[in-house]
């Protein structure tokens, strides 16, 4: 039968064409303003090459804090959300504990509120004299733990993380109890007959088997990471000073100033380093694939 | 009775103790992790009963006086109705028009995975890896006459979603049968109508999943309106709360009442759908 004519292309159109015109091609229009001088006070925009990406990335410029900055949150956040995501899942999934449906609505729970919200939310109970987290501390004795928790260089990093870890983890382990609950139990049936204890069925059936699910797990918190803006903006706005400065609050800073080809210029950086990320990842999905 | 089988005896009633040991544990520790959880939600909510000075620390305590009308102050106030129904026209009408558009782009891509189609896919799953260029996009929005209006925010929300939903969608489509299709087009349907009555069908927990993330994103996106609507008439409910707390930073009680206005509504959409959002990622995500 004939494919072209069962599965008419054209059903893809619609969508596609709402996708060029209002995120693909501002996209690639951004790619093009990156390579000239555009900003807010000159009327003519010229040409100026690959400067703004040899300003970007020459030596000791602050924009290379925001890249590293970047990574450093996306890695964080990847591992603590995985890895606490993975630990939730196995555990409530087990028969035995008591009301599981109620912790993972409770666990998840965080998810259905806005990044901002979890934002403003956040500065109050990490406020130093009148947060909650303090307060708290002092009121069984550990007052000596109170920190100024995103203002002191020291403790605004893990307390960054551990809001986003506290916000998203919930979302990673609903998509892992997804994958464990599509494991067919024989597998496990025929592991306890050959005697295999908790941790051997856990490495030699759960872990090979819940890979694919982990590997998409881990797609979305790279992306994810590596576009934050919402939340670091409401958090820390990037402070203290640029401790916490991200590419996006960079941008939104350098458009917010009329420097637009600047913003748009570490904007690409970004979507060249996302692209490149993306192939890799559907070029072993594809490979994957042929091997099924 | 043998010495080893005393000892097999022995170490299996060893393992029964250490078990429901283990089993006690683990439930103590699941009690421990929901409450860290939630406890930022239990203060919110015990806060948006307080009046305006208890509210100032933010404590874990009950209120001394239950002050249900902040609410009524927050809905006055905040214009929390009008935010409300825009919140619910750009999130219902955007999720419906990405369903539909991508239902059908999914479903020919992923069936014919050659030519046109195999460039369409990667054409529009390569905006997952697309930040978004404010400035460029306002050129856009602009020359298009779509900035400031309705049609243009949710317009936009449906571009910027519709990658990862393909993206999710064409993992599902995979796992329906093509026998089907192949019977149906044998028995006479033509291949509208093939889409139409017979696959769209077996598409709704997929269509759900979507509908609830969608749902769940959309409501709480506060870049767009930011930039691309600039009358307080049109903004939704997160832009009302961030102009609400510029105003009334001072008065917790109050921002908590209106922060917990604005989670209810998404959380009934995942209460209702997450039977749909567990099952739908599972074939998503297992079949990649």
């Amino acid at each position: 039968m004939d494919r072209k004519k069962i599965y008419p292309w054209w059903f893809a159109v619609p969508a596609a064409a709402i996708f060029f015109l209002l995120c693909l091609l501002p996209g690639l229009l951004g790619i093009g303003y990156s390579f000239t001088d555009w900003n807010s006070f000159t009327e003519k925009i010229n040409f100026v090459g690959l400067q703004n990406y040899q300003k970007i990335f020459s030596g000791h410029s602050e924009y290379l804090s925001y890249i590293s900055n970047t990574i450093l949150f996306t890695v964080a956040t990847t591992i603590t959300k995985t890895i606490l995501g993975l630990l939730m899942a196995l555990l409530l999934t087990r028969p035995f504990i008591r009301l599981r449906n109620v912790h993972r609505m409770i666990i998840f729970s965080p998810q259905v509120m806005s990044f901002l919200v979890v934002g403003l939310v956040f500065q109050s109970m990490l406020h130093p004299t009148t947060g909650f987290v303090n307060n708290f501390l002092r009121s069984i004795g550990l007052g000596s733990l109170a920190q100024n928790w995103l203002t002191d260089l020291h403790f605004v990093w893990p307390s960054v993380i551990a809001v986003d870890t506290w916000k998203g983890m919930g979302y990673i382990m609903m998509v892992i109890i997804a994958g464990l609950t599509s494991i067919a139990p024989e597998y496990y049936e025929a592991a306890s007959m050959d005697g295999a204890n908790f941790w051997q069925q856990f490495q030699h059936v759960t872990l090979p088997l819940l890979r694919p699910v982990i590997v998409n797990v881990t797609v979305l918190n790279i992306t994810y990471g590596l576009r934050v803006f919402d939340m670091i903006y409401a958090l820390t706005n990037g402070g203290p000073g640029n401790a916490t400065g991200v590419i996006n609050t960079a941008v939104y800073k350098l458009f917010s100033t009329g420097d637009y080809a600047m913003g748009t210029t570490l904007s690409s950086v970004l979507f060249f380093f996302m692209l490149a990320l993306l192939y890799f990842i559907l070029r072993s999905m594809e490979n994957k694939e042929v091997e099924a | 009775m043998s010495a080893e089988e005393i000892t097999k005896k022995k170490s299996g009633k060893g393992t029964h103790v250490l078990g429901s040991v283990w089993k006690v544990i683990a439930n103590i520790v699941t009690v421990f992790l929901s409450l860290v959880v939630i406890l930022p939600l239990v203060v919110l909510f015990l806060n948006s009963f307080k009046t305006k000075g208890d509210s100032n620390t933010m404590s874990l305590t009950l209120p001394k006086t239950w002050q249900p009308q902040n609410y009524v102050v927050v809905m006055k106030q905040g214009k929390l109705v009008s935010s409300f129904c825009n919140s619910l026209l750009y999130s219902l009408c955007s999720v419906v028009i990405i369903i539909i558009l991508v239902a059908a782009a999914a479903y020919v891509i992923s069936r014919n995975r050659k030519g046109t189609n195999k460039f369409l896919y990667y054409f529009i799953v390569s905006g997952i890896a697309m930040p978004i260029n404010n400035v460029a996009l306002m050129k856009v929005m602009q020359v298009t006459h779509l900035v400031n209006t309705r049609p243009g925010i949710i317009l936009l929300y449906v571009a910027v979603n519709i990658p990862l939903s393909l993206f999710l969608a064409y993992g599902f489509i995979g796992t329906i049968p093509r026998d089907i299709d192949e019977a149906a087009i044998i028995d006479g349907c033509s291949p509208w109508r093939l889409f139409i009555s017979v696959i769209l069908p077996l598409l709704v927990p997929m269509m759900a999943t979507l509908f609830v993330l969608n749902f769940m994103a959309i409501w709480n996106d506060f870049t767009m309106p930011l930039y691309y609507l600039n009358k307080s008439t049109k903004w939704p409910m997160t832009l009302a709360v961030y102009n609400f707390f510029g105003a009334f930073e001072n008065s917790w009680n109050l921002v908590s009442a209106d922060i917990i206005l604005t989670i209810v509504p998404v959380l009934l959409v995942f209460i209702v759908g997450q039977k749909y959002i567990v099952g739908g990622m599972s074939s998503g995500a297992v079949k990649g």
